[in-house]
């Protein structure tokens, strides 16, 4: 039992799935796109669609996208503040198959034209899912820091990459891969405990076979 | 002599508690400074924000132009802080105080402001309510409002663990129930109550909200949920008032707790935050649905 759970968290309500869920899908874009969104494209799927209007789920995503936490009293006034800093937002609803209830779909682009897509969920007590990231199959929580390693689907790639975090002595708590086929492009997902450094995602970046690294820091 | 007791039984804290001559609240803190490995001092400092941020509530959450995002609720926190310091409330300050307090809080969440989930957005005014109305009325220390909120941790933490602090699986017991069992212990204990007093305030108080089902209109946070805040801390006072009389609970708070999640587990889905029965699915209820929605 810890107290402050029960008692907590501190948050922007109305409610922890729709509202303080969603202030984290859109942290997590925000910091997998690494830079200051000018645009941002989000598609709401199932309860998110039918509800947000009620639940303030568009304004906790903007808040999000703009770097704001769940217990920023600024959430309620995300939409004009985003159009006072020049973010342009573009908001639907539609229907993803096989989604969880509580999905958003949001592209962010930055003013050189760079984007980065990504699926997540609210799962319940404010807690998310991301579950593709341009495209790519991922498992991300964001309550740790996370690897995500797009690379082929090469003999030894996996030891090579989990070495270098063992070199630091950083301890993986949840190692996910998924690919396409043998031989072809496959992306691997790393959860670890503690701190690990962006100067080791860059010597993951320069291994070989590897396309990209994105390191996200927890939420 | 110290004794092993843990979150699986109320009992089990009283009875620590009792043997070493002390408040269940400082047990509860003094095992969350080793748990969380913490000095004391932090973990009370820590605490002592939360309950800043519950005081922080009350003045926005009674703002008479107060609107829920839906533009469904607000404003009747303002009502009945007006109705109780014209001293026209029929039931004195003390409940008028907690009234208009669980109802601020409610609908301050219901308008995207900034409160503590205690143990749930939904169920956030309750506590708060109880414990800032008791030292308003009781000119108590900032440090026992703040030892009380441990203890209702506790509380909630037994609940957590033998039943479930959420609608979708237990329905309104489970959220404004168990912020009840809370509110009523932090109640017993600020009043000087010994912890088995406590123990039956938490058990009359969960005994009286049984069966509450959880039917939200449009599914939001609000209609009947700020209500059943105000009436969750009116239960809890009723709940300490009684113990505090000496009356306890035939049937113990454990035994409670286990009857509330076999009533949360016999409940139809119907009537466990999915918005399709009870309250929700009236006419009115589906009225205001599109007027939401449309």
């Amino acid at each position: 039992m810890n107290a402050f759970d029960i008692l907590g968290p501190v948050m922007i309500g109305p409610s922890s799935s729709h509202t303080a869920g969603a202030v984290r899908i859109g942290r997590i874009t925000r910091m997998f796109l690494g830079s200051e969104p000018v645009k941002a494209d989000i598609l709401l799927h199932g309860s998110f669609a039918k509800t947000y209007k009620g639940h303030g789920t568009d304004k906790a995503l903007i808040a999000g996208i703009m770097g704001m936490n769940t217990d920023d009293s600024r959430i309620r006034r995300a939409p004009e503040l985003a159009e006072q800093a020049g973010l342009e937002i573009v908001i639907h609803t539609g229907e993803i198959d096989g989604a969880h209830p509580n999905t958003a779909c949001i592209t962010l682009t930055d003013a050189a034209g760079k984007t980065v897509s990504l699926m997540g969920s609210s799962i319940g007590g404010g807690n998310i899912l991301v579950t593709k990231l341009n495209g790519m199959e991922v498992y991300v929580t964001g309550q740790k820091a996370t690897l995500i390693v797009l690379h082929q689907d090469v003999p030894g790639i996996i030891a090579a990459v989990t070495e270098i975090a063992a070199e630091a002595g950083v301890n993986i708590c949840n190692f996910r891969l998924s690919r396409q086929q043998r031989g072809g492009e496959a992306v691997m997902t790393i959860e670890m405990d503690g701190e690990f450094q962006e100067d080791l995602n860059e010597k993951i970046k320069q291994l070989p076979n590897i396309y990209s690294s994105i390191l996200v820091k927890p939420i | 002599m110290e004794m092993e007791w843990n979150y699986k039984s109320l009992a089990s804290i009283v009875a620590a508690a009792e043997t070493q001559g002390c408040r269940i609240s400082d047990l509860v803190l003094k095992q969350q400074a080793q748990q969380l490995e913490q000095p004391e001092a932090d973990v009370f400092h820590r605490m002592e924000q939360t309950y800043q941020v519950m005081r922080e509530c009350i003045e926005p959450g009674c703002a008479a132009d107060l609107k829920s995002t839906s533009g469904l609720t607000g404003g009747s926190a303002y009502k009945m802080r007006e109705t109780a310091k014209a001293g026209k409330s029929l039931t004195g300050s003390m409940m008028s105080g907690a009234l208009y307090r669980a109802l601020a809080v409610s609908e301050l969440n219901a308008s995207m402001g900034r409160i503590v989930a205690a143990p749930t957005a939904g169920s956030c005014g309750i506590l708060p309510a109880a414990v800032l109305t008791m030292q308003e009325e009781r000119e108590l220390s900032d440090r026992d409002c703040v030892m009380a909120l441990f203890t209702a941790s506790a509380v909630g933490g037994v609940i957590a663990e033998n039943a479930s602090l959420a609608g979708a699986q237990g329905g309104c017991q489970a959220e404004c129930g168990s912020a009840a069992a809370m509110a009523a212990a932090a109640i017993t204990e600020l009043s000087g109550g010994t912890p088995q007093m406590v123990s039956d305030a938490v058990a009359i108080a969960l005994k009286n909200i049984l069966g509450l089902v959880c039917d939200p209109v449009a599914g939001l946070v609000e209609i009947p949920c700020i209500k059943r805040n105000a009436s969750g801390v009116a239960g809890a006072f009723v709940a300490a008032e009684l113990a505090l009389a000496g009356i306890d609970s035939a049937i113990p708070a454990d035994e409670v707790i286990w009857a509330m999640k076999k009533v949360g587990d016999a409940m139809s889905p119907a009537l466990k935050e999915t918005a399709e029965g009870g309250l929700a699915s009236t006419p009115t209820g589906q009225k205001l649905y599109k007027k939401v929605f449309g």
